[in-house]
């Protein structure tokens, strides 16, 4: 039997203790329901930025329509959370175990419908490259927006109300760690390194046999059944959804996130999330200058660290062992 | 029938504002491979400018154009030497975050109550409205229509004349072709880029112009980003980085949202995008691109 090392486990402690000490402060109530909202976001933007990153940084296509496949997994899963169970029960899910594993499939629902219209976008637009790729993918945002708009049964213009609050800070949390821990080994697996490969040199990867066309559709596909699950969670934060939550400027943001994080590691991802996630609340304070001061800061952090604040490294809790020593 | 006519006139008055946007998208594209998301806020500054030069000083509508495309003219240089030429030789999508941020500064900063204020405000009249009708048919053309066609002919003449018949047009057609061979025939390529950026933004500034004429209003220092965007739309559609291509795109884009939008104000949108993505996927290099090969 082998001994129990520390090491080996050190990051497992470390999200246990984050844990409980996020939770031990909200059950004594020092936590605002604002500041424990503002953690939910956090966690659902490290979600959307680090699926965003699969694609724009470890795939090397240039994807700026997330935010669409957000709203499709948001408005999916929030169609099923008030809608099929009223038809159901009469009443949305309670807060007991049943109502979670509803939930739970309802998100999981909702990023199921992500991945297939990901799927179907992406396998005829990823033969397009760079620029034209991301205006198809920004377009393609547009027109998912434009259809929920005319559709009535999902509200219309006025958008879905009354959708029960269903997430909560643990179910963010398992969430965060779990589609962190999966886009990883992922992105460290065989399909991994064919992913960098197509980023690296398309032609080359091809004659070394990796199916592009296949690859690339498929970090597409997984990229959106991410972003839709976490639209998902983040519908049942607000409990308000409207078309026009979704629009360009959303995908813009996480676009934002992950190049000042660094698009070519997760842990850059994580740290753009979570730094301008949490920086435009913290200038708060400043009113109108707030958007002035946020893209000023933008302006020079591109301009002092063209790679990102992280760059191409990643924390050591992300790094895979390397192949043949033991940890 | 006659609606369709004048919806037409309708959809090629917007396609004006946008060829002007787009050229300016496509000619910064062709030369630094930069989506210069900026460029929607220049056209916002151009109707500000116009605004408030006309407004403050009675001044003729020519000189307005003239005053409005200098003001641009030395803000997209500006930006170009202080935010792009940094980062020139760095990643192409920081550059992107970079045009990004300009984006939203100039936008929030624009928005700040002693600058421009984020209230709408009305447009002066620089030229009295003057309705031309031709009974037989019940159209309408105004002169505001008409003078805009003036202006964009006069301009893309001017343009197209100043890159394919000037030395530094001749010089702007190296550099987007291959910047290094160009440099070592002992061409200022910084130069050249800034000279690139220079036009391009004054043509947003006239854009900007004509748009306030036609459309009597500043909405909100917000205002450059859905014209923007279309106008971009417009230049890939064309193929971006060509300059013909993008004159195309534009006129069949504000044809295409203005019968869109006739028919449903919500679906309109989404049309213009279904063209863009049906171009794109059946000439994935725009309608008037070239197709590139890559060698290996």
């Amino acid at each position: 039997m082998r001994r129990f090392n520390i090491k080996r486990h050190i990051t497992f402690l470390c999200l246990l203790l984050a844990y409980v000490i996020v939770i031990a402060i909200y059950r004594v109530g020092l936590l605002s329901s604002y500041l424990a909202q503002m953690l939910m976001l956090v966690g659902i933007n490290i979600i959307m930025t680090v699926s965003l990153g699969m694609i724009n940084g470890f795939t090397g296509q240039f994807s700026i329509g997330h935010g669409g496949f957000m709203a499709v997994g948001a408005y999916t899963s929030a169609f099923f959370t008030t809608i099929i169970f009223q038809l159901m029960g009469g009443e949305p899910p309670g807060k007991t175990v049943w109502g979670y594993a509803l939930f739970f499939t309802a998100i999981l629902i909702g990023g199921g419908f992500a991945a297939i219209t990901g799927f179907l976008i992406g396998l005829p637009t990823l033969r397009l490259k760079g620029d034209y790729l991301a205006i198809v993918t920004m377009a393609f945002g547009e027109v998912i927006r434009t259809i929920i708009r005319v559709s009535e049964p999902l509200g219309g213009p006025r958008g879905v109300s009354g959708i029960p609050a269903m997430t909560n800070i643990t179910i963010v949390f398992l969430s965060t760690v779990g589609s962190v821990w999966l886009m990883r080994n992922f992105l460290a697996s065989t399909y991994g390194r064919a992913s960098r490969a197509i980023r690296d040199n398309e032609i080359a990867a091809e004659i070394m046999g990796v199916n592009t066309t296949r690859q690339k559709t498929l970090v597409f596909t997984i990229a959106a059944l991410f972003a839709g699950y976490s639209g998902g969670l983040y519908a049942h934060i607000l409990q308000f959804l409207h078309p026009d939550d979704f629009t360009f400027m959303k995908s813009l943001d996480y676009l934002i996130y992950l190049y000042i994080g660094g698009a070519n590691s997760i842990s850059g991802a994580i740290t753009g999330a979570v730094i301008f996630t949490i920086i435009p609340e913290l200038f708060r304070g400043f009113q109108m200058w707030r958007m002035v001061l946020y893209s000023i800061l933008l302006v020079a952090v591109m301009i002092f660290r063209p790679n990102g604040i992280i760059g191409e490294r990643e924390f050591w809790f992300i790094q895979q062992r390397k192949a043949g020593t033991q940890a | 029938m006659e609606y369709l006519v004048q919806q037409l006139i309708n959809g090629i008055q917007l396609g004006t504002v946008y060829a002007l946007i787009a050229l300016g998208y496509t000619m910064v594209y062709g030369i630094i491979r930069l989506i210069n998301f900026a460029h929607a806020d220049i056209f916002m500054i151009g109707v500000y400018t116009a605004l408030f030069t006309a407004t403050a000083y009675r001044i003729p509508f020519p000189l307005v154009i003239l005053i409005s495309m200098a003001v641009c003219a030395v803000l997209g240089v500006t930006i170009e030497k202080l935010a792009y030429k940094p980062l020139r030789h760095k990643p192409k999508l920081s550059a992107l975050i970079t045009a990004l941020g300009v984006s939203l500064f100039l936008e929030n900063f624009c928005a700040l109550p002693f600058v421009f204020g984020p209230d709408p405000r009305s447009f002066p009249e620089l030229i009295p409205i003057k309705a031309y009708t031709w009974e037989r048919y019940n159209l309408t053309v105004t002169n505001i229509f008409l003078i805009n066609l003036l202006v964009v002919a006069v301009l893309l003449l001017g343009l197209f004349y100043m890159v394919h018949y000037t030395m530094i047009g001749k010089k702007m057609r190296a550099v987007s072709y291959d910047k290094i061979t160009t440099s070592q025939m002992g061409i200022n390529v910084d130069r050249i880029i800034s000279f690139t950026f220079l036009v391009g933004t004054a043509l947003a500034g006239a854009s900007g112009v004509l748009y306030g004429l036609t459309y009597a209003s500043a909405q909100s220092p917000y205002m450059g980003i859905w014209p923007g965007w279309k106008a971009f739309i417009a230049a890939v559609i064309g193929g971006i980085g060509n300059i013909p291509g993008a004159v195309v795109g534009s006129y069949l884009m504000g044809i295409s949202e203005v019968y869109a939008t006739s028919v449903s104000s919500d679906l309109g949108f989404g049309i213009a995008f279904a063209i863009l993505i049906l171009v794109l996927i059946v000439r994935p290099t725009g309608l008037l691109g070239k197709k590139t090969y890559e060698k290996v």
